[in-house]
C-alpha cells in the first residue's frame, strides 16, 4: 500500500502544496499563545488597559460634546438669540468709555416681526423674585415672555395651558409654573386656578410645565413664567434680557440675522448695539472644541496601546526563542517560511484581540459604573470607539508581531533542532 | 532514489573553519536500508540534515526521486519535506503542549487536510504503532519508547518515500530501542527508504548496508 512509485504525491509544479485551513491556524496559534501564562497575562492586561482607556476617553469626550450640543439643540437649530450690547468678537470698535448700550425694548422685539424670514419671537425678561403661597415662600426664577416661548423653547405642559396669545403689552395676571416649583408651593394639592404672589402682585396659575429637566443651565423645574408686560412692571423695567427669534427654517438663518441687525439699527439711530447669536455658530464652535479635546485625550490613551504593542513584541520574542525546537520541527514536517510567519502573526494578533476584548469589557463596565456614580452626566459609549480600539489593537498586534514572526520564520531548521 | 554529489558543508566556529562534510557523494536506491555510522563529530547528523533538507550544503548537488532538490527554492523544499521525507530525531521533538494525536496530525494540519480526514488517518496511524489508547496523552505522560513511536507516526503520516532517523534509539533503553528499530524496519519493508544514523554497532548490523563516516568523509 505504500509503494513509492505509485504514490508520487508531489507534482512537478507543487500545486499539491495546499494552504492551512484558517480554523487550524487559529486553534494552533490560540493554544500556543495561551500556553505560557504569566507573561501573557501581563501583556493582555496592558493591552486591555490600553484599549479600555482609549474607549473610555473617546466616550467621555464624545458624551461631553453630545451633552452640550443637546443642551443647545433642545432650543432648536433655527434659533437666534438677540442680546443687548455689542459683542466685541463681532469686530468693530469697542464701545466708548461711559457709553451704555441702548436697551432692547418690547417694541424692538415686535418690530422684528416685519422681517419676512422671522417665524416666532419671544421677548424675555428674567429676574429672581420671592414666590409665596399662603405663607410658604420660595425664591424662584421669573421669566416674562409671550405665548410663543412655548414653541420656541419646546416646552411641554403637564396640566393647564400656557400664556394666552395676544397683545404682548397686556399685563394679564396669570402664570405658568415649573413642576418642581409647583410641588414646593402646593404640594400634592391641585394648583390650576389657584393664586400665588410674586413680590407684591398676585398671579393665577393657569398651567404647569412637565419636567424637561435642565435646559441651558436654567432649571425649568423651578421657574415661573408670566406675561412679559407683567414682568416689566414687576421688575420695573422696560429693557429686555434677550429676544429669542425663530427663523422660518434653517436655510434663512443668516438672512434673518441680517434683517434683525438692520431693523434694530434703524430703530437705534444707526447704532449696531446688539449681538445676535446663532445656534449654528455656537454649535460649530463647541463641536470643534470637543473634537479637538477628545482627539488629544485619546492620543494620550493611545500611547498605552503602543506600550501594550511593545509588550506583545517582547512576549512573542521570548516565545520564539523558547520554541526554537518547535519551529524547527514544524519546518521539518513541511511548514514553509510563510506558514511560520503566518502562525506567529496569528498568535500576536490573537493575543492583542483578546486583550482588546477584555479592554472593551472593562470600558463598558467602567462607563456603566460612571453612569451609576454620576447619573447627571449622561456618559455613554461612543458608537465607533470599540471599532477604533479593536482596529488599533489589531494593527499594533500585527505591527509589533512582525519582527518576532520574521525571526521565527528565518530560523534554520537544522540549527533550531540541534541541542546546542 | 537519493543521489548526493560532492557535498561540502563548513561551519565557522569563532575564527575556525569546521568541515562537517567534505566532498560527500552517495547513492541510495528506493527501498534501501542504510546505517550511517562513525565517531561523534564525524558529520553523520550534518549529512542527514542535508538529506532531510533541514540544512543546505555549501556546494554539491542533491537529487531525490529524479528532482534536483538542491536547486529548489525554500517553499518547494518545504513541500518536499512535507510529502517525501519523514524525519525522526534522537530527542523526539514532540510539541509539549499538544497531545499525541495532535502531534501526529501536525503535517496534515500544515498541508490543509480537513479535520474528518485527519481524524481517520491519525487514528489509524496511532493504532498501527500500538498507541491507540494514548491519543489524548501529552508527551510528558508518555514513556520514551512511546514518544518515539508518536514521532515516527508523525514522520510517516504523509507517507513519505524516505525516512531519515538521527540516532532514533540513542535516548531509549535497550528494549524500547529494539522496538523502535523494528518499527522502522517494518516501514522499510513496506517500501520506504530508511537511512538511520547510529553509533551503536549492534544497531548498525541490522541494516543491509553501512556507511562509515570519519572526519566529514565517507570512508
Ligand atoms: N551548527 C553548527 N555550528 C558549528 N559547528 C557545527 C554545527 N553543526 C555541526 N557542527 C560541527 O560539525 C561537525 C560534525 O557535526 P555532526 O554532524 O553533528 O556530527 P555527528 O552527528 O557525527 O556527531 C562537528 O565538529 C560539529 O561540532
Ligand atoms: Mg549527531
Amino acid at each position: 500500500m505504500r509503494s513509492l512509485n505509485g504514490h508520487l504525491r508531489l507534482k512537478s509544479d507543487f500545486t499539491l502544496f495546499k494552504k492551512m485551513q484558517l480554523r487550524d491556524i487559529l486553534t494552533f496559534s490560540l493554544r500556543a499563545a495561551t500556553a505560557n501564562r504569566g507573561r501573557v497575562l501581563l501583556m493582555l492586561l496592558a493591552m486591555a488597559i490600553g484599549v479600555g482607556s482609549v474607549v473610555v476617553f473617546i466616550s467621555l469626550g464624545d458624551s461631553a460634546r453630545r451633552y452640550v450640543i443637546n443642551q443647545f439643540s433642545s432650543l432648536g437649530t433655527d434659533l437666534l438669540i438677540v442680546l443687548p450690547g455689542r459683542s466685541e468678537t463681532t469686530g468693530g470698535p469697542p464701545p466708548l468709555l461711559g457709553e451704555t448700550p441702548r436697551d432692547l425694548t418690547l417694541d424692538d422685539a415686535m418690530a422684528l416681526y416685519r422681517a419676512r424670514t422671522v417665524g416666532r419671537i419671544a421677548p424675555i425678561i428674567a429676574g429672581s423674585a420671592p414666590i409665596s403661597v399662603q405663607g410658604l415662600e420660595r425664591e424662584m426664577l421669573v421669566l416674562g415672555s409671550t405665548a410663543e416661548l412655548f414653541e420656541i423653547r419646546h416646552l411641554a405642559l403637564s396640566q393647564g395651558s400656557f400664556l394666552p396669545p395676544g397683545d404682548p403689552s397686556r399685563a394679564e395676571s396669570v402664570c405658568v409654573i415649573g413642576l418642581k416649583g409647583k410641588k414646593e408651593l402646593f404640594g400634592s394639592q391641585p394648583a390650576i386656578g389657584k393664586w400665588l404672589r410674586i413680590g407684591d402682585r398676585r398671579f393665577r396659575v393657569i398651567g404647569i410645565l412637565s419636567s424637561p429637566g435642565v435646559s441651558l443651565g436654567e432649571d425649568l423645574g423651578e421657574i415661573v413664567i408670566i406675561p412679559v408686560a407683567a414682568a416689566q412692571s414687576l421688575f420695573n423695567t422696560s429693557s429686555l434680557f434677550r429676544i429669542l427669534v425663530e427663523a422660518k427654517n434653517t436655510a434663512v438663518i443668516e438672512a434673518t440675522r441680517q434683517s434683525i441687525l438692520e431693523t434694530i439699527r434703524l430703530r437705534h439711530e444707526g447704532e449696531d448695539d446688539i449681538t445676535v447669536i446663532t445656534q449654528d455658530a455656537v454649535l460649530t464652535t463647541f463641536n470643534r472644541i470637543f473634537k479637538a479635546l477628545t482627539l488629544s485625550v485619546t492620543g494620550i490613551a493611545a500611547i498605552s496601546l503602543v506600550v501594550a504593542g511593545i509588550m506583545i513584541m517582547n512576549v512573542m520574542l521570548v516565545a520564539v526563542s523558547n520554541r526554537r525546537a518547535e519551529i524547527g520541527l514544524l519546518k521539518a514536517v513541511g511548514a514553509s517560511r510563510g506558514q511560520i510567519l503566518g502562525l506567529f502573526l496569528a498568535e500576536s494578533t490573537i493575543l492583542s484581540s483578546i486583550g482588546a476584548v477584555i479592554g472593551l469589557i472593562l470600558a463598558l463596565a467602567g462607563i456603566r459604573l460612571a453612569g451609576i456614580l454620576f447619573p447627571q452626566f449622561p456618559l455613554q459609549l461612543a458608537p465607533w470607539s470599540p471599532a477604533i480600539a479593536i482596529a488599533v489593537a489589531l494593527i499594533s498586534g500585527i505591527a509589533f508581531g512582525v519582527l518576532p514572526a520574521h525571526r521565527a520564520a528565518n530560523l534554520e531548521p537544522a540549527l533550531a533542532l540541534a541541542r546546542r | 532514489m537519493i543521489h548526493l554529489q560532492h557535498i561540502e558543508r563548513m561551519f565557522m566556529v569563532g575564527e575556525e573553519e569546521v568541515h562537517a562534510l567534505r566532498d560527500v557523494s552517495m547513492r541510495a536506491e528506493a527501498g534501501e536500508y542504510i546505517a550511517i555510522m562513525g565517531p561523534s563529530g564525524s558529520g553523520k547528523s550534518s549529512l542527514l540534515n542535508i538529506l532531510g533538507l533541514l540544512d543546505r550544503p555549501d556546494s554539491g548537488s542533491y537529487e531525490l526521486d529524479g528532482t534536483l532538490v538542491s536547486g529548489l527554492d525554500e517553499k518547494q523544499q518545504a513541500a518536499i519535506r512535507m510529502h517525501k521525507i519523514g524525519f525522526v530525531f534522537q530527542f523526539f521533538h514532540l510539541v509539549p503542549r499538544l497531545s499525541a494525536f495532535e502531534n501526529v496530525a501536525l503535517p496534515l494540519i500544515l498541508s490543509g487536510v480537513k479535520p474528518d480526514e485527519r481524524q481517520t488517518r491519525v487514528t489509524a496511524a496511532l493504532a498501527s504503532f500500538g498507541l491507540g489508547n494514548r491519543a489524548r496523552h501529552r508527551p510528558d505522560q508518555l514513556s520514551g519508547g512511546q514518544r518515539q513511536r508518536v514521532a515516527i507516526a508523525r514522520a510517516t503520516i504523509m507517507q513519505p518515500s524516505v525516512i531519515l532517523a538521527d540516532e532514533p534509539t540513542g535516548n531509549l533503553d535497550r528494549s524500547s530501542g529494539i522496538e523502535v528499530a523494528e518499527i522502522l524496519e517494518e516501514l522499510n519493508r513496506q517500501g520506504m527508504t530508511l537511512i538511520m544514523v547510529t553509533h551503536d554497532p549492534e544497531m548498525g548490523k541490522r541494516s543491509r548496508r553501512q556507511i562509515l563516516m570519519v572526519d566529514g568523509r565517507i570512508q
